[in-house]
């Protein structure tokens, strides 16, 4: 057993160059923002009526929440499978999958058209209970509002440590009513992705008439579901790495090789679903015909498979660079998979063209950069993270830990 | 419907009583109101009417209303107008029609004899005479541009529009100013309309309008004693409710693109459209489209190849360049046809270049990091036995 | 310890297998044929009629006080090349250069009997109404463009130019309707290429001219059985992919997506259920490992 088995605040100065670099990345999407509200989007953005959902959709809302599913992924693992050698990995998948789910609803309020109406989405008489996106949106609203809830522990433990006695008091008081609605708390934070994330994929289901056969299957939902998870537990692998690394904490290439043995079976479901549905529905023909739709669906299968075969052996698994590598090519793969569903496979017509303007472009990095920004951050203030800091401020090979000092 | 020259009775008659004195016949009368409905302008009551005898017995019935008829700073290019009508003439307008009392360019009478008819006039039919006004009113420097028998236009037009029943401002430099008011407009030159606001008055701008305008307005006053409906800007709406470019000739050729270059091109040749010259139709109120001039069908400028300057209008008159184009207010449908499928939506190449960027350097970074941490593990985990 | 791995595996399986089958079942479920409201109306638009004259263009600006689309033309036409904010109604022209056929088509909202962005909208701003119109109210709008997102014809267009934004569309002129009036495209077509009536009447005018014209059309009238069957009805003589209208099939576009919602999410039991089951679980492994800390005497 660690020593260290409690998390801790990493300390340090926050600050930092990367920091600082990060949050000029953020400021310039926030200023842009501001321009986008200004001069409305067929100014700003690359958007039209062929392809009105278009990078801050397919990426910021669909590929980040579903890269902000290591909350949910870890959770089922350490509290439904009952792994508690995995716990020490919640608290910093919480962080990212607050902050991911955070943009993720930031951008849709900057992508809708008229977002001052959006007050009355809690309204539940006007509801179309047959919107598949009413549902996305109240589940992905509450589901931010339980991430942080989730989290609030961290804060409140840090809380009672505070030199202000008003804070100290509210951590004494918060804490413990905090720790005692955690169970119903992560049930709800299990229950919700559950529900949206799958949903994702049910959104697409209505575009159908106009979605390519390689993509058209009443499976989406489940597929959408299935490569969350392994996304999200590739998410937790490479920020579990990196932060490792870069913040001068031992590695926990134990923990995180459990992990991609976990990703295993799910990823087994999600290439056999797929597969056998091309195969039900004939569309063997359509994925070998090398046009454009079925070079993406092949190297889509590809990454998948890849990163499996990388994953196979428990050697390869405790080989952290390959572990990495690994995790990387299951979130590029889930990604393209979210990308082919929602742009390439989308058919408005031949006569449509889409790609993201550069305000799009730089406004999805900033909010990227300001979500790295806030993890390390929180991390540095608050007890996300667990296990033993480095002994030095110099890694293995000498070359410094930049992240940590200053 | 010629008639020997008698003296005007001091009593106003009806045009019946005036026919018979001077012994025009039943039957030229009947002619001339024909062609009366065949020429006169749209939105006249007395074109309603199905049958010349209608038409006689109405007009019969009329009292020949008396006309004065003023002239400020104008070229008299209004009062020529009216002198090309043949429907009807200006001289049966002016003998048979209405009681013309005082005309500068048409009366005989000259210096004092026509100051003493003009008084007369004034005093015999006040409250009950037209005035017609032709030319702008000088303000500036209390008027001493232009002046009548020693008074100042200004007081002219007071006194006399004063005591009548209706104003009719003929031409744009009584409506609005016309070409003495342009820039710098030296003399201070207004229109009817700016010195005496809460007159009734009709504007028939036009440099110069068609006379046909005119005639309607006075025959429908004559036999009704009503006005035309009027636009805010005072105008007959029956002759200035539409664009020259809504009933152009040549906007067939304009929804179809042909369009003159330069005067004398094969397109000025075949007639085409003449916006790209800088014709203001598209923002000029005006009839001239559909009723030309000179009762000669094309007898107008688009129609013998020259661009609509805009003459009705005070701010497109002497004041936008002849050769700037207009706005399109009101745009309609061109001759061409979209397709099934129009190329729409633009990929930005930089954009592509940024996003390549930041995909492969995210990417490589990655497998960087990789590399990293495989060497950096790769040396820990020989040291330790392993776990689980 | 908890669960075991073999059982919380067998758990999965039997989880995902039950999703499988509801997915599958729903997907074959035959879509129930669409019944069209009895007073529902619509156009009849006939291609081998239209002149391409463009009074309907004209006429739809005016009676739906939209500004022309004099964008592609630097300002002198009203130049739209697809439905867009400023044409909510469009005339296109088919032409084949090799064969020479060409065709006219008249392009607006179908007023599908079950209408995708109807099922889309979150806050009911599209709406089916009265006679069967497809209507849009832009104070429930939050533009997400979902409804164009859905739409198999892509109709509802974005004002993409403004910064207060909403959604464009054909809505039958219902305005004009609730006045006695009729569409104002109908009125104004100079040939009566396109017409206005109850749809039951306009299927039966369509079904009456294939049947006393068999070589004139394409022996079909669309929009009577595609996705569901549609308000607005098209016969033309050249095929109808070839004006843009695709060859869809009889479901209506929102039923797959009805199917899994309405099989999942009924009544809201399999929410509520599952969330019973994770809650129930982590209470029992929490138990075990509590009792497995007493007897090893750790707080």
């Amino acid at each position: 057993m660690n020593v260290q088995s409690r998390p801790q605040p990493l300390g340090g100065a926050i600050f930092t160059r990367p920091v600082q670099a990060l949050a000029v990345f953020a400021g310039i999407a926030g200023l842009l923002i501001i321009w986008r509200f200004i001069v409305g989007l067929g100014a700003s953005t690359a958007l039209n009526d062929g392809y009105p959902w278009g990078l801050w959709i397919a990426f910021d809302v669909v590929t980040g929440t579903a890269l902000s599913c290591g909350g949910y992924a870890v959770a089922l693992l350490v509290y439904i499978l009952n792994r508690g050698k995995y716990h020490p990995l919640i608290r910093p998948a919480l962080v990212t999958s607050a902050f991911g789910y955070t943009i993720a609803g930031l951008s849709v309020m900057i992508d809708i058209g008229r977002p001052w109406i959006a007050y009355k989405l809690p309204f539940f008489w006007d509801w179309n209970l047959n919107s598949v996106l009413l549902e996305v949106a109240l589940c992905i609203m509450s589901y931010t509002v339980v991430l942080w809830l989730e989290l609030s522990p961290a804060f409140l433990e840090a809380a009672r440590t505070s030199t202000y006695s008003l804070f100290r008091r509210v951590g004494d008081i918060g804490l413990p009513v905090a720790n005692k609605s955690l169970l119903w708390l992560v049930a709800l934070g299990m229950l919700l992705p559950t529900m949206h994330q799958s949903a994702l994929g049910s959104l697409m289901l209505l575009s159908g008439p106009r979605l390519h056969p390689l993509w058209n299957t009443s499976m989406l939902p489940l597929l959408f579901l299935l490569s969350c998870i392994a996304m999200g537990f590739g998410a937790v692998v490479m920020e579990g790495a990196l932060s490792s690394k870069f913040l001068g904490r031992k590695s926990e290439t134990d923990m995180l090789a459990g992990l991609g043995f976990a990703m295993l079976p799910v990823l087994g479901l999600y290439l056999g679903i797929r597969l056998i549905d091309l195969g039900v529905r004939g569309q063997f023909g359509a994925l070998f015909a090398f046009d454009h739709y079925s070079v993406m669906s092949l190297i889509e299968l590809a990454l998948f498979v890849t990163a499996g075969v990388l994953l196979a052996t428990d050697r390869r698994r405790r080989d952290a660079g390959n572990l990495f590598r690994a995790a990387m090519l299951l979130v590029l793969a889930g990604a393209l998979y979210r990308f082919d569903v929602y742009l390439v496979a989308f058919q408005p017509g031949p006569n449509w063209s889409y790609f993201p303007s550069i305000t799009e472009i730089l406004v999805t990095s900033g909010l990227v950069a300001g979500e790295i920004a806030g993890y390390i951050v929180l991390i540095k203030l608050f007890p996300i993270m667990t296990g033993e800091p480095q002994a030095a401020a110099a890694g293995p090979g000498g070359e410094t830990l930049w992240l940590a000092s200053r | 419907m010629r008639a020997p020259l008698v003296a005007s009775s001091r009593v106003v008659e009806t045009i019946d009583e005036r026919l018979m004195r001077c012994g025009i016949s039943r039957r030229a009368f009947l002619k001339f109101c024909s062609s009366l409905m065949i020429a006169a302008p749209f939105g006249l009551a007395i074109t309603n009417m199905k049958t010349p005898e209608a038409v006689a017995q109405a007009l019969g019935k009329v009292i020949r209303p008396p006309v004065i008829w003023l002239e400020f700073q104008d070229c008299t290019g209004c009062t020529e107008t009216l002198l090309r009508t043949s429907h009807p003439g200006v001289d049966d307008l002016i003998l048979n029609i209405i009681s013309l009392e005082y005309h500068e360019t048409l009366m005989a009478g000259s210096g004092a004899q026509a100051e003493e008819r003009l008084a007369q006039a004034m005093h015999d039919y006040a409250g009950k005479y037209v005035c017609v006004v032709e030319g702008s009113i000088p303000t500036r420097d209390k008027g001493v541009y232009m002046k009548s028998a020693g008074r100042p236009g200004m007081e002219v037009l007071a006194d006399v529009a004063g005591k009548a029943a209706a104003v009719i401002a003929i031409g744009s430099c009584a409506s609005w100013g016309g070409i003495p008011s342009a820039d710098p407009n030296p003399t201070g030159a207004v229109g009817v309309a700016d010195l005496l606001p809460h007159k009734t008055i009709v504007n028939i701008p036009g440099c110069p309008p068609n006379p046909y305008t005119l005639l309607g307005v006075v025959l429908q006053f004559a036999d009704s004693g009503t006005l035309p409906e009027l636009d805010e800007e005072r105008r007959p709406k029956f002759a200035f409710d539409r664009h020259i470019h809504d009933q152009c000739p040549r906007r067939a050729h304009f929804d179809a693109g042909q369009f003159v270059k330069q005067y004398g091109d094969h397109g000025h040749r075949e007639g085409w459209c003449l916006y790209e010259m800088g014709c203001k139709g598209p923002e000029t109120y005006a009839g001239c489209s559909t009723r030309h001039f000179n009762e000669i069908p094309d007898v107008w400028p688009i129609g013998i190849g020259a661009p609509c300057v805009g003459c009705t209008e005070k701010s497109i008159a002497f004041r936008v360049p002849m050769y700037q184009t207009v706005k399109i207010h009101e745009a309609t449908p061109p001759d061409t046809y979209a397709p099934i499928y129009a190329p729409q939506g633009n990929i930005s190449p930089v954009a592509a270049g940024v996003a390549g960027l930041i995909g492969g350097a995210l990417i490589g970074a990655g497998f960087m990091a990789s590399r990293k941490l495989g060497s950096a593990d790769g040396a820990e985990s020989e040291s330790k036995p392993k776990k689980e | 310890m908890g669960i075991s791995r073999r059982s919380a595996l067998k758990a999965m399986a039997a989880a995902t297998a039950t999703i499988v089958a509801t997915t599958l079942s729903a997907h074959e479920t035959q879509a129930a044929a669409v019944v069209p409201l009895p007073d529902a109306v619509g156009m009849l638009y006939d291609a081998t009629r239209c002149v391409g004259c463009k009074a309907c263009m004209v006429a739809c600006n005016e009676a739906n006080d939209v500004t022309p689309d004099t964008s592609a033309s630097g300002g002198l036409w009203d130049m739209p090349v697809d439905l867009n904010e400023h044409a909510k109604n469009i005339i296109k022209l088919y032409r084949d250069s090799g064969t020479g056929a060409q065709s006219y088509v008249k392009r607006q909202c179908m007023h599908c009997l079950d209408p995708a962005c109807v099922n889309a909208c979150m806050l009911g701003a599209m709406q089916k109404g009265e006679k069967g119109i497809v209507s849009y109210n832009p104070d429930f709008c939050v533009g997400c463009r979902y409804c164009e997102m859905g739409c198999p014809f892509n109709v509802p267009k974005f004002e993409w130019s403004k910064a207060i934004p909403k959604v464009v569309k054909c809505e039958l002129c219902r305005h004009r309707i609730a006045k006695g009036l009729e569409p104002a495209c109908c009125e104004v077509c100079p040939v009566g290429a396109v017409i206005y009536g109850k749809r039951a009447d306009l299927l039966a005018d369509a079904h009456q001219r294939l049947a006393q014209n068999p070589g004139r059309y394409v022996p079909k009238v669309y929009g009577e059985h595609e996705v569901g069957g549609t308000q607005v009805l098209y016969l033309a003589h050249v095929e109808f992919e070839k004006l843009g209208l695709p060859a869809y099939g009889d479901e209506p576009v929102p039923s797959r997506v009805r199917a899994i919602q309405g099989g999942i999410y009924k009544g809201f039991v399999a929410p509520v259920a599952l969330y019973g089951l994770l809650a129930a679980v982590m209470l029992r492994n929490r138990e075990k490992s509590d009792s497995a800390k007493t007897e090893k005497g750790q707080p």
